[in-house]
């Protein structure tokens, strides 16, 4: 309980906005659960189960956005790469759904995916092995990306590259690794990616109650993720990444080993990205290359960058401003989607280089110097752009 | 109506002439040109008259019956079924429609015509037989009198099939041969007649002719000779060390076109990256739009073929200007609209690029459609250079190399010897003195960034003529370039062109060991490593501005 007390208990402003989200999450997922499952459909309070899914992947997004905020907002890191940490958790949940089919595929092949039969593949590829056993899957979905940020890095941080040379390394990591992938040799189904799930953990996929149920453990974690994030930013750890943020060669002469720091905030949001992915597929019932194109992970800095970087609660709000608009804005005008995108993206970069969160606090400072003309506000302000 | 009335004077005019030709040609008085004489004999005739009229031909005429024969051979000439007196030629057009053309009696030229149907007009039949005939005599024919290149052409031709019909012929030939390559190639199918027929002492005796052809003739002829020759150990070792020495040389001719292929590949990085070299290593600025203004250039290459139809030849000689001035002034209207507000704010820069990328491309999508155009290639950019049976390089290849190298240079001239390029060393150098001195950092930043979209601008031109033009086509380039800008090492221009022509030479070199798509992972995880060990690229900028 310590742990909840600290993380609730660090920072007023940090403690404000962590009530704030954590009760948000919890209200809302309780809402449109009990709405979805306990009411009628003809009911005007009535949350459909499509909702429902979409409400999920924005809050696996949510959660992906958090990670690459983590990064970024406190450590300088930009990186133009975490659709790949997403995508392997993805495609680790991927791979126990489709081992969870069995002979219920278009072959009926008990052991083989279909798409290995129709290689005409006739053993299961080594790294297949044990991903029937979800604990196993779960394990490998987060170390496997895990492992991979650890040698990355290991590497980069190591030989003190940093700013746009990592964002394009991190950049061409993911698009080596799309291209992998799209290769049918790779064994993870190539174009076509892995589909056709049909349950998890003996849970049919598309019943409401494993929706209801999907969605409610991806607020659970969102809300954990940022707790765990929320302690680690106040604690020592998270001091001396934003120390590093700000003056890195500063802090390596005081004598921290800057490289260490960065190695693992970048495995710790690698995992974050990871549980992300493994989340969104059962909901969205797909996995295929196109996941680690690097645009993707772009994107996913503009959801940070118009949230505000640097505020957890920030990067959670621009995921879902985004790709609510996004949803939106594909259904009236499908053309105008990246129009609106790109502009997003100078606008937000000229006008508001902190963010939603950056631009609200700054007005709720300037809206309490005026009522009570009080020190503390320079002092907020402070807080909220670091 | 008013309209209308050229038009009419038009057709008017077109139906005389028309008549005219008509009476022309059934006019009796024009003598008729002893071709035409022999040709009136086909319709009636059977294959071994046919034959005969072949023999006629080739007696006849020098080089005039040649199109004719080759008429022939392509199953293109017709008579009327009517009157059996009139020769025509049928031959597809490019649409797949029938083009029908006359034979002039007096002349044996070509009149193109409408008035006659195809319904009407029989074809001319051949056999196998008498189409080996045709060749044959094609050949023959050209190997008197025709021009150099075509008295090669039909030496060539009658290398696959020599007998000793074809190699007297060409021993005749050769007697009144003045050019030497094409004596050589006569001696060499002389020598492959003797390999092919000869006792074994002729075939030791021909080898020496044939040690260094690598015609795929000579190859198989000798893998016969070699097959057949078991019993005779010298002459079986001698032709085996021929075929080695043959073999050796189409490996070597084979890593010469893997080296064509990669600097072509190397060529095509360079342009693609040469701009980003400026933008990014000189100035400092990530410009993630870059790919995009390569496609701009392209997209520039396509609208000024559109606008000049009439001159395909030459449209992409204006388009190269053109694309230079599109992706130029786009440039510089990006850097004054956005990228001067986020001055030392790199990885803002770099979010707000790539906004403006994706706003280019879906601006090219709703303009161009998504699919993807076609860019023709002048005449004189597509065939290839057959420097020997083995290798030959395509000319679009070898301009796009050449061309690189061109921009190059110019890029260079203008950093290193204009007042441009003064300002630019000196802004990227040290910003605070520049200003101090008194340059105009703004205008210089402009300039800078202006030259560097301008120049991805051209290399979109000559990617045109290499892929499709679609709204994507930049995207596929971008990060190849970057890692190409990274690798040779940033504000270093000598280092991109080292960078792009190793990076292109290792890709192809890997590609048959590993297969494309791995080959580019490689090179990418390479490049990667490399970073790790050399943040600063291959040629690391000295001295305390590059920190």
């Amino acid at each position: 309980m310590s742990f909840l007390q600290r993380a609730l208990n660090a920072g007023r402003f940090g403690r404000q906005s962590t009530t704030w989200v954590v009760g948000l999450l919890f209200a809302v997922t309780l809402y449109a659960s009990v709405c979805n499952l306990l009411l009628p459909p003809e009911s005007m309070f009535y949350v459909s189960t499509y909702t429902i899914t979409l409400l999920g992947k924005y809050l696996c997004f949510a959660l992906l956005a958090l990670s690459v905020d983590v990064v970024w907002g406190y450590c300088g890191v930009l990186s133009l790469g975490h659709g790949a940490f997403f995508a392997l958790g993805g495609y680790g949940m991927g791979m126990y759904l489709m081992r969870q089919i069995g002979d219920r595929g278009v072959y009926g092949n008990p052991e083989l995916p279909d798409f290995m039969v129709f290689l005409n593949w006739d053993t299961l590829p080594w790294y297949w092995y044990g991903m029937d056993q979800f604990w196993f899957a779960m394990l490998m979905a987060v170390a496997v990306p895990g492992l991979l940020a650890f040698v990355f890095g290991w590497l980069a941080f190591r030989s003190r590259v940093t700013g746009v040379y990592l964002s394009i390394m991190t950049q061409a990591l993911t698009y080596a690794l799309m291209l992998a992938f799209f290769r049918n040799e790779m064994g993870f189904g190539g174009n076509n990616g892995l589909t056709d799930f049909k349950e998890l953990l003996g849970f049919d996929l598309q019943a409401d109650t494993t929706r209801v149920a999907l969605f409610a453990v991806t607020a659970m974690l969102l809300a954990l993720a940022f707790l765990a994030s929320r302690f680690i930013m106040d604690s020592r750890f998270g001091r001396v990444i934003v120390a590093i943020r700000d003056a890195e060669p500063r802090t390596r002469f005081v004598g921290y080993r800057t490289d260490h720091y960065k190695v693992w905030l970048f495995v710790y949001s690698a995992a974050l990205a990871a549980i992300a992915g493994a989340l969104y597929v059962p909901q969205v019932g797909i996995i295929n290359p196109g996941e680690f194109s690097p645009i993707n992970s772009i994107e996913v800095v503009v959801w940070v960058a118009v949230g505000g970087r640097g505020t957890l609660y920030g990067a959670i709000a621009g995921a879902l401003l985004v790709n609510y608009a996004k949803t939106r804005f594909t259904a009236i005008m499908p053309d105008g989607w990246l129009f609106a995108l790109g502009a997003l993206f100078v606008w937000v970069t000229l006008f508001l280089p902190q963010g939603l969160a950056g631009f609200v606090e700054k007005q709720l400072a300037r809206f309490k110097s005026s009522s009570k003309t009080g020190s503390s506000a320079s002092d907020l302000v402070e807080e909220a752009s670091s | 109506m008013v309209r209308s009335i050229p038009i009419w004077i038009l057709s008017l005019l077109l139906c005389l002439n028309a008549g005219r030709l008509a009476a022309e040609d059934f006019d009796a008085v024009v003598e008729t040109h002893p071709v035409y004489e022999l040709l009136l004999q086909l319709p009636k005739a059977s294959f071994k008259t046919k034959n005969q009229v072949l023999k006629g031909l080739q007696k006849l005429s020098g080089n005039d019956a040649v199109p004719i024969m080759e008429m022939w051979l392509a199953s293109e000439l017709y008579y009327d079924k009517a009157s059996r007196q009139q020769i025509y030629r049928v031959s597809k057009n490019a649409e797949g429609k029938f083009d029908i053309a006359r034979l002039l009696r007096a002349d044996i030229s070509l009149v193109p015509t409408q008035s006659i149907d195809k319904k009407l007009l029989k074809k001319v039949r051949t056999n196998n037989k008498l189409r080996k005939a045709l060749r044959e005599a094609i050949a023959r024919t050209t190997l008197v009198n025709g021009s150099e290149s075509e008295r090669l052409q039909a030496v060539n031709a009658m290398l696959a099939t020599i007998n000793s019909d074809s190699a007297q012929l060409i021993e005749a030939a050769l007697e009144n041969e003045k050019s030497g390559e094409v004596r050589e190639l006569m001696q060499v199918a002389l020598a492959l007649h003797l390999l092919i027929d000869g006792t074994p002492e002729q075939q030791l005796s021909a080898l020496p002719q044939l040690q260094e052809r690598l015609e795929p003739a000579v190859r198989s002829a000798l893998n016969n000779a070699l097959e057949s020759a078991e019993a005779d150990s010298r002459l079986s070792l001698a032709l085996s060390n021929t075929l080695r020495k043959i073999e050796d040389r189409i490996e070597f001719y084979g890593l010469v076109e893997k080296l064509f292929f990669g600097l072509s590949l190397g060529s095509v990085f360079l342009l693609a990256a040469i701009g980003l070299a400026i933008t990014f290593g000189v100035m400092g600025v990530i410009n993630m739009a870059h790919g995009e203004m390569i496609m701009l250039g392209a997209y520039t290459t396509y609208v000024v073929q559109l606008l000049m139809p009439n001159h395909l030849e030459y449209s992409i000689l204006v388009a190269i200007p053109a694309a230079f001035v599109v992706s130029g002034l786009v440039g510089v209207a990006i850097e004054q609209g956005v990228i001067r507000f986020l001055h030392g704010r790199p990885l803002e820069t770099l979010l707000a690029t790539f906004g403006i990328s994706l706003i280019l491309q879906q601006l090219v999508r709703t303009i161009f459609t998504p699919l993807n155009r076609q860019v023709a290639s002048p005449e004189w950019m597509s065939g290839a250079l057959e420097l020997n049976p083995v290798l030959s390089l395509t000319y679009n290849r070898l301009y796009i190399l050449a061309f690189s190298l061109l921009v190059f240079g110019i890029l260079m001239y203008i950093f290193k010897k204009t007042n441009l390029g003064l300002n630019v060393r000196a802004v990227s150098q040290n910003r605070a003195m520049a200003k101090a001195m008194g340059v105009k950092t703004q205008w210089v930043d402009a300039m800078t960034f202006g030259l560097g979209s301008g120049v991805a601008g051209v290399a979109g031109v000559a990617l045109s003529q290499l892929t499709n033009v679609g709204p994507n086509l930049g995207q596929s380039y971008i990060i190849d370039s970057f890692m190409v800008v990274v690798f040779g090492g940033v504000g270093n221009l000598l280092g991109t062109l080292v960078g792009a022509f190793s990076l292109g030479v290792t890709n192809k070199f890997l590609e048959p060991v590993t297969g494309a798509v791995l080959a580019n992972i490689l090179v990418l995880v390479f490049i990667i490593l490399f970073i790790q060990k050399r943040p600063k690229g291959l040629f690391p900028q000295k001295g305390r501005a590059a920190e």
